[in-house]
């Protein structure tokens, strides 16, 4: 991890800025409201001293202080956790809107499965390499990287989630087509 | 240790001479009752109340005090201590200072247990328990350890780094009467010993085994043999190592278990669907005693409810490690009524905190961890968690809470709802982040804790803060001893009215905040009275902290900087990285060549 230590003694503390919400890569939005007309800066001469290079996301030595310990075991959770996938997209024929579901929370697809029939309260049925699933209700499918639309369940599901772009469930007469190719 | 200060009140009125020897001779009896009354007195800051009576008050007690608690390990040498108490069975000593575990203090800065180690080794042949806090020990202090005291029975080695597997086999092997062998959050380096192989055979004593900070593969086999010979076993906290199916070896060896730390709680290979696992649940069902669960090193979360049987009795519970989500959690939690202790991951989310505030009535210590530490405009729990937490826990006494937002009246809700705060720490991760809906300071809400939460002793602040905070510290935080600055504050006015009003101010440690050396000055009349001062990247300056070491004999000031040598000290005027200051009856002997005493 690069780490830069923190050497500009506070000018910070006095600098103004202004930020987009949302926008990570600007400076900290600096409030002027001040509960007190008392708070008054100019006890400390460095304030025209204003930084105009914003340092934004520099990773600070021991912030926020968490044990080094810590942060390496939950570090490495966090990039295992990323590399595997993110929210995506889920909608169902019929359903009046749609819902996310983040795939890094699961781990296979028997999972994904019960968290998509318990959102939707809808039967998926059990995955076939020949049948796909047919003779449910519904049948799940997902956009992959090259924006084709395939069954859900034929690939590893490590391939599956870092590739899934949205989800469908679609009704089962829809689906008949995927299956049984 | 607490202060021992320079001057003792001496009883100097001396009888004339014809009757100084029935004087004697009742002085001495005096004593004896004295020591026999002192004897039952266990709490230390009654001790040393004791001690400051008279020369001979202080005698007995010292010859009456055998737990020997020194909170700063450079506060005094270990000769003095030794020579002082003479009959010492338990010893706690703590080294570093806190900043330490977050990288702000260089390496080899010492804290060595060594000269300790050889002290007591000469001094007391009947110790039985070492506690030792960021301490660095090595395997050949271990070994002194090991070979010196007979009758050792626990040895607890909190954040501690240092020593390895083959310090741990010394320890495992020697000890006959262990009873406890605990290694919290330090750091182990793998030396490749078989550790656990060296306890030996035949039944043992051991009553608390805890390693889940050990970083390397255990024998798990004769793991399995120890737990099974060791009938008191009640602490046992495995490391990640350990796979759930090994797990479920050991608790059905021991269902006495009352705290367990679970290891991985993950199988060791992919688990295929319809592969015959075991009925984890039962087994925790059988552990009727257990109380404290942590470990889930690895979890998957599928295996979850094995855990339900044991959660109307648990009263701490360690999912810090565990990436859950809201669901997960609230599956776990709902049955958790007794709950006191909570340790998690923000992945449970302002959801996952509603659950524990709905369910958790008793909740004592809540901590919430980021799984990502860096500074983002939004993250998964913020001040919406903490007001629910607020309004749920009203026996809250203990929190750190860690979130990406915050507003002033979630911290003022809390204030108001939960009168025994004793432990106050919000961390608002990006640095001088007003609230998030007024875009005010966080004074007011920081100022509401102190000012409502009358028992409050421990405060770590964040967020955007003006000197305004900082007054509120002064005048209502009387009973503070700890506090904690980082990024924070106006002027040197802020830390003035620190000094100036925290009465009970023991610990103060400040990082990256506009104080110099004219507030470092006002706070002489209290110095005494503190066990250390800390401040890095702050506005102090070689000159300042000299002027410190010239007025005050009785406290040690050290100056560091990461890039510093002994040749290329700095001027006087320049402003100094680090300084670290701390009352001391010894001059370390042991400085690096980095720090300059002053």
């Amino acid at each position: 991890m690069e780490m830069e230590r923190q050497n500009d003694l506070n000018l910070k503390a006095t600098e103004l800025r202004l930020g987009l919400p949302g926008s990570d890569e600007q400076p900290e939005k600096r409030n002027n409201k001040r509960a007190s007309s008392e708070m008054d800066n100019s006890s400390d001469g460095e304030k025209g001293d204003q930084e105009c290079a914003p340092p934004t996301k520099t990773q600070v030595v021991g912030w926020p202080p968490i044990r080094s310990y810590r942060k390496n075991v939950i570090h490495a959770k966090k990039t295992e956790a990323d590399a595997a996938g993110m929210y995506v997209k889920v909608s169902m024929d019929g359903a009046p809107y749609l819902r996310k579901v983040d795939l890094k929370v699961y781990k296979s697809y028997p999972e994904l499965l019960k968290a998509l029939q318990n959102m939707f309260k809808c039967t998926i049925g059990v995955y076939s390499e020949r049948e796909g699933y047919n003779g449910s209700e519904f049948a799940p499918t997902y956009e992959d990287k090259d924006g084709d639309w395939m069954l859900v369940g034929d690939v590893p599901w490590e391939m599956f989630s870092t590739s899934c772009k949205r989800l469908r469930i679609m009704k089962g007469s829809e689906a008949k087509g995927l299956g049984c190719l | 240790m607490s202060h021992d200060p320079a001057e003792m009140s001496e009883d100097d009125e001396r009888p004339p001479p014809a009757d100084r020897g029935r004087a004697e001779y009742a002085d001495q009896v005096l004593e004896n009752v004295l020591e026999n009354v002192l004897v039952f007195l266990t709490c230390r800051r009654d001790r040393n109340s004791v001690s400051l009576v008279c020369k001979s008050w202080c005698r007995a007690e010292a010859l009456t005090r055998s737990e020997l608690f020194i909170g700063n390990c450079y506060a005094v040498s270990p000769a003095r201590a030794t020579e002082r108490f003479e009959r010492v069975r338990s010893v706690a000593l703590k080294g570093k200072p806190r900043f330490a575990d977050f990288s702000l203090l260089p390496p080899d800065w010492g804290a060595h247990f060594a000269p300790w180690a050889s002290a007591m080794a000469g001094a007391y042949p009947g110790l039985e328990k070492v506690y030792l806090k960021r301490m660095s020990v090595t395997d050949e202090d271990l070994a002194v350890l090991a070979r010196s005291f007979p009758r050792f029975k626990e040895l607890a080695l909190v954040c501690c780094e240092g020593f390895g597997t083959s310090g741990l086999a010394v320890v495992a092997n020697h000890c006959r009467q262990l009873r406890v062998l605990d290694l919290i959050e330090s750091e182990v380096t793998d030396d490749e010993v078989d550790w656990i192989s060296f306890f030996p055979d035949g039944g043992t004593s051991l009553e608390s085994l805890i390693f889940d900070c050990v970083e390397c593969p255990i024998n798990f086999d004769a793991l399995e043999r120890l737990v099974a010979r060791s009938s008191s076993l009640k602490k046992l906290r495995l490391n990640r190592y350990i796979s759930i199916g090994q797990l479920y070896r050991l608790m059905i060896r021991a269902p006495q278990l009352t705290h367990l730390g679970t290891g991985s709680f993950s199988p060791s290979e992919i688990v295929q669907q319809g592969d015959q696992e075991p009925d984890y649940a039962s087994a925790f069902a059988a552990c009727r005693s257990l109380v404290c669960l942590s470990g889930f090193r690895e979890i998957i979360p599928d295996y979850l409810p094995a855990i339900y049987p044991v959660c109307a009795n648990l009263t701490s519970l360690n999912f810090s490690y565990a990436n859950i989500n809201a669901a997960q959690l609230r599956s776990v939690i709902s049955r958790c009524h007794k709950l006191q202790i909570l340790w998690v991951l923000d992945s449970i989310c302002d959801e996952g905190l509603q659950a524990v505030a709905a369910t958790c009535k008793d909740l004592r210590e809540l901590r919430v961890f980021p799984i990502d530490a860096m500074e983002n405009n939004e993250g998964p729990v913020s001040d919406v968690g903490f007001l629910a937490i607020a309004e749920g826990c009203r026996k809250l006494q203990s929190i750190l809470y860690f979130c990406q937002q915050m507003t002033n009246a979630a911290v003022v809700a809390m204030s108001n709802n939960c009168p025994d705060l004793m432990v106050f720490r919000l961390c608002i991760i990006p640095r001088y982040r007003a609230d998030r809906i007024t875009g005010e300071p966080m004074d007011e809400g920081f100022g509401a804790i102190v000012k409502n939460c009358k028992k409050l002793t421990r405060l770590a602040v964040s967020g955007l803060l003006t000197d305004r905070a900082f007054s509120y510290f002064g005048q209502y935080g009387k009973l503070v001893q700890t506090l904690s600055v980082a990024f924070n504050g106006d002027s040197d006015m802020g830390l003035k009215y620190v000094l100036e009003g925290c009465s009970s101010l023991q610990k103060l440690e400040i990082r990256d905040s506009p104080f110099g050396d004219s507030a470092l000055l006002s706070g002489l009349h209290h110095y005494y009275n503190m066990r250390f001062l800390w401040m890095s990247s702050c506005r102090v300056t070689r000159r300042g902290c000299r002027e410190i070491a010239r007025q005050m004999p009785g406290l040690v000031v050290e100056v560091f900087s990461w890039n510093n040598n002994a040749q290329d000290r700095g001027e006087e005027n320049d402003i100094v990285e680090t300084l670290y200051m701390y009352r001391s009856l010894a001059r370390r002997v042991d400085a690096p060549k980095y720090v300059e005493i002053l």
